[in-house]
């Protein structure tokens, strides 16, 4: 496809969408969907015909996440920008009817609270506002206007060089300078180069990757394909976890799509730049999103992490260098390329640039999926986006990094969130997973439940996270029924610091940290769980 | 063939271009202890024994895998080093059922003497008594489940000097077994030559010859040399 065809498409869109009198939106993300908003999407279909508005005049159409999970099913109206929450098949009429009038004031979410006009989405920029099946839709939003720019416009390292300077780091977690990564598999020697995406996001509480992948495949793809021509790489892999089957299918139709109309394959958009992607699903386990693991789940061997170095740059995927790069950190490109690096590094703090989508879950008014500047404040967060926490209960720590990160508490709410200052805290980024807890919660409670994630997710290789895990797990159980003892909790200490200055991979190296980061602003209440040693080494027996 | 010097524990050492840590420290008598590493097969870095300190670098290394440098200065038996190895072996010890008085290769044990050689006398963690089995329907090796300690050994050597790969790994975290084919019992294995490889390198009695008793094993890996050394020189593969 040329860049002329481009245009036109986004110009027909255009059109169409002008000619319209309205488009209801309808989230067809997996939680809306789990919610029926199929049946939803259907009645309001009907209600639409039957009310006298034609195709043309009134489209119904799934959209990717509208970002309120927890108001599901939501419907957006275009163009007047009104919000419905907790939509019924049997609303359908109602709302259809007040499409030239004013809105049904029962459902209506008010667009104007800070969840909504608080975020600043780049890469959420097209979620909620197109159908995700639509290579249409995405073209129309300027989509693929960055790839047929580089391709025709810039050399690979004038790609890299803007990427470089956009002060993009990775958003899988560990914050590797992203222009770096793609320099150095750049110049490393050897071919095929092979790209990888890692969408094998396994955090509980974060859904960031797959919605990004149901709202918006063909964001994720056309920054693989500008990464690929950057580095060189003529073959691509998307590992993404089999448990995100909505996400799948989207993926699919997005590359199937792709390339039936030549963004994909060989001579893209007219250039002599060739390019594959597949899709790999992943079995389920949490250590395949660690780089190496990931590597050789795809080569077909067990999914377990090796040593590093060899980093994946230089020997990677069948010994090739390979770029891995996580979801999020492709589903930037376009729009840095677009408007360059140097409008996205005037986003976020020093070393922390651009937005983070960070997914809301746990004790908070408005779960769901945000996007924010780096460095707004964790109470800007969890107070004024998140609506602060339900029920009149006291805010007591919001968790952030899944089962490698940490608790913080409440001193530390006006802190800016960005990699240093997370990691500073005991905590870290990871890739957006944030869980605010209230007064009710037990933080040995909290370490425990993560503990227990890692010791089953431990891939078994290296002895100190297989058996460490183990061991801290029964310690933190020994806590939680208030029959630990003093030796326990220096034992537990000391596990903590042997799992995680000898473990082979980031998950072991990781695991302590929400038991350390709960130690560490929460230690009154293990001390609270204490026997004395006496009674508690007759139980321990 | 070029040499580099650098320094392990205050001693200045010689090693050639690319060999480890751990093989030019052990050439020069600083042995370093190691579970899973074994000369002639490849490293995985899994037992975390021999991590050692490198000036410069923020995390211990494994020393079977990191390539010697120039003037790299190295310690190998720091304090907080031995304080490490010696929660190692005791969580091995913890996590299966390892009594050396009923084993077949007490007295000649990797493990045993790892423990001896770090001051292990008691284990301060809480063992787990799994339920394991033993397998002894292989005609004259058996492999107890309660003694292995997942160095893969038997499953590199099986691969990669034997060539049949009969072993391999199952199941994840502590739910992690030695398992043979698909996991069918060995003796029904269809791939196993019966050439005895992973008994002989298996550092504890998991895997031993049936008819022996208590203490009476001895593990015997000079073919592994041989083998290794002559493939080296492509020569008496055939």
């Amino acid at each position: 496809m040329q860049s002329d065809e481009l245009k036109s498409i986004a110009a027909r869109e255009r059109e169409a969408e002008a000619a319209r009198t309205a488009c209801i939106n309808v989230c067809a993300a997996a939680s809306c969907q789990a919610l029926q908003s199929d049946e939803l999407r259907k009645a309001l279909t009907q209600a639409a015909a039957e009310q006298g508005y034609g195709p043309e005049a009134c489209t119904v159409r799934q959209v990717g996440c509208l970002g309120l999970c927890g108001a599901g099913p939501l419907v957006s109206v275009e163009p007047s920008g009104i919000l419905y929450q907790r939509v019924q098949p049997s609303d359908a009429a109602e709302i259809v009817a007040a499409l030239e009038g004013p809105p049904v004031a029962r459902l209506q979410l008010d667009s104007g609270m800070p969840f909504f006009t608080r975020q600043h989405r780049i890469v959420l920029e097209n979620s909620g506002r197109i159908d995700p099946d639509r290579m249409e839709d995405y073209i129309a939003r300027d989509g693929y206007s960055a790839l047929s720019t580089v391709l025709h416009e810039m050399q690979p390292a004038d790609v890299i060089a803007e990427v470089a300077k956009s002060g993009l780091r990775g958003r899988g977690g560990a914050g590797y300078p992203a222009g770096l990564k793609w320099e150095t598999v750049a110049k490393a020697a050897g071919s095929p180069k092979i790209l990888v995406c890692n969408a094998d996001e396994g955090d509980p509480g974060a859904f960031m990757d797959r919605s990004v992948l149901e709202s918006d495949p063909h964001r994720v793809l056309e920054g693989m394909i500008i990464a690929a021509y950057a580095v060189g790489a003529s073959e691509g892999y998307i590992y993404v976890r089999a448990e995100y089957p909505l996400a799948v299918a989207r993926l699919k139709t997005a590359l199937r799509h792709a390339e039936r109309h030549g963004l994909l394959g060989g001579d893209i958009c007219g250039s002599h730049f060739t390019f594959r992607i597949s899709i790999r699903l992943g079995a389920g386990a949490f250590v395949c999103g660690e780089e190496t693991a990931l590597i050789a789940s795809i080569q077909g061997l067990r999914g377990t992490p090796r040593p590093r170095p060899p980093y994946p740059a230089q020997a990677g995927l069948w010994g090739h260098p390979t770029l891995i790069n996580n979801v999020e950190t492709y589903a930037n490109i376009a729009p840095i390329i677009r408007k360059g690096g140097a409008w996205f590094s005037q986003l976020g703090t020093g070393r922390s640039k651009g937005t983070k989508v960070f997914a809301l879950a746990g004790s908070i008014q408005n779960t769901g999926l945000i996007e924010v500047p780096m460095g707004m404040r964790l109470r800007d967060i969890v107070f004024d986006i998140g609506g602060g926490i339900p029920g009149g209960r006291r805010f007591k720590a919001v968790q952030t990094g899944g089962p490698s990160g940490g608790c913080i508490p409440g001193e530390f709410l006006d802190t800016p969130v960005d990699y240093e200052t997370l990691t500073s805290l005991g905590s870290i980024m990871g890739s957006g997973g944030m869980i605010v807890m209230d007064e009710t919660s037990s933080m040995v409670d909290v370490a425990r439940y993560f503990m227990e994630f890692c010791m089953t997710e431990s891939c078994g290789k290296c002895i100190p996270c297989r058996a460490g895990t183990v061991q801290m797990h029964e310690l933190l159980g020994r806590f939680c029924d208030r029959r630990a003892t003093p030796a326990d909790l220096q034992m537990l200490e000391t596990l903590c610091d042997l799992v995680r200055n000898t473990s082979l991979c980031g998950l072991g190296q990781s695991a302590p940290n929400p038991v350390m980061s709960t130690l560490r602003y929460f230690r009154p209440e293990y001390e609270a769980a204490l026997v004395s040693e006496m009674v508690g080494a007759g139980g321990a027996a | 063939m070029s040499v580099c010097t650098f320094d392990v524990d205050g001693k200045t050492i010689t090693a050639t271009a690319g060999q480890t840590i751990f093989d030019a420290a052990w050439d020069s008598g600083i042995h370093i202890p190691r579970l899973c590493h074994l000369g002639g097969l490849s490293d995985v870095g899994a037992c975390r024994l021999c991590l050692v300190e490198i000036e410069g670098q923020r995390k211990l290394q494994p020393s079977c895998l990191t390539l010697v440098t120039e003037d790299m200065v190295v310690r190998t038996n720091t304090p907080q080093l031995r304080e490490y190895r010696k929660l190692i072996v005791e969580l091995l010890f913890a996590e299966r059922n390892h009594v050396c008085s009923v084993c077949v290769l007490n007295g000649a044990c990797e493990l045993q003497s790892a423990a001896a050689d770090l001051g292990v006398d008691h284990i301060r963690l809480s063992p787990q008594y799994p339920h394991l089995s033993v397998d002894l329907s292989h005609e004259r090796f058996g492999l107890d489940h309660n003694r292995c300690i997942l160095c893969t050994r038997c499953v590199r050597v099986c691969d990669e000097v034997e060539g049949a790969h009969t072993w391999d790994v199952s199941g994840r975290g502590a739910d992690c077994l030695v398992v043979s084919d698909m996991g069918e019992p060995w003796g029904l294995s269809d791939t196993c030559t019966g050439c005895g490889k992973c008994v002989q390198v298996c550092p504890t009695g998991a895997l031993f010859l049936k008819g022996k008793t208590v203490a009476e094993m001895q593990k015997d890996r000079s073919f592994l040399k041989y083998i290794v050394s002559a493939r080296e020189r492509k020569n008496g593969t055939q």
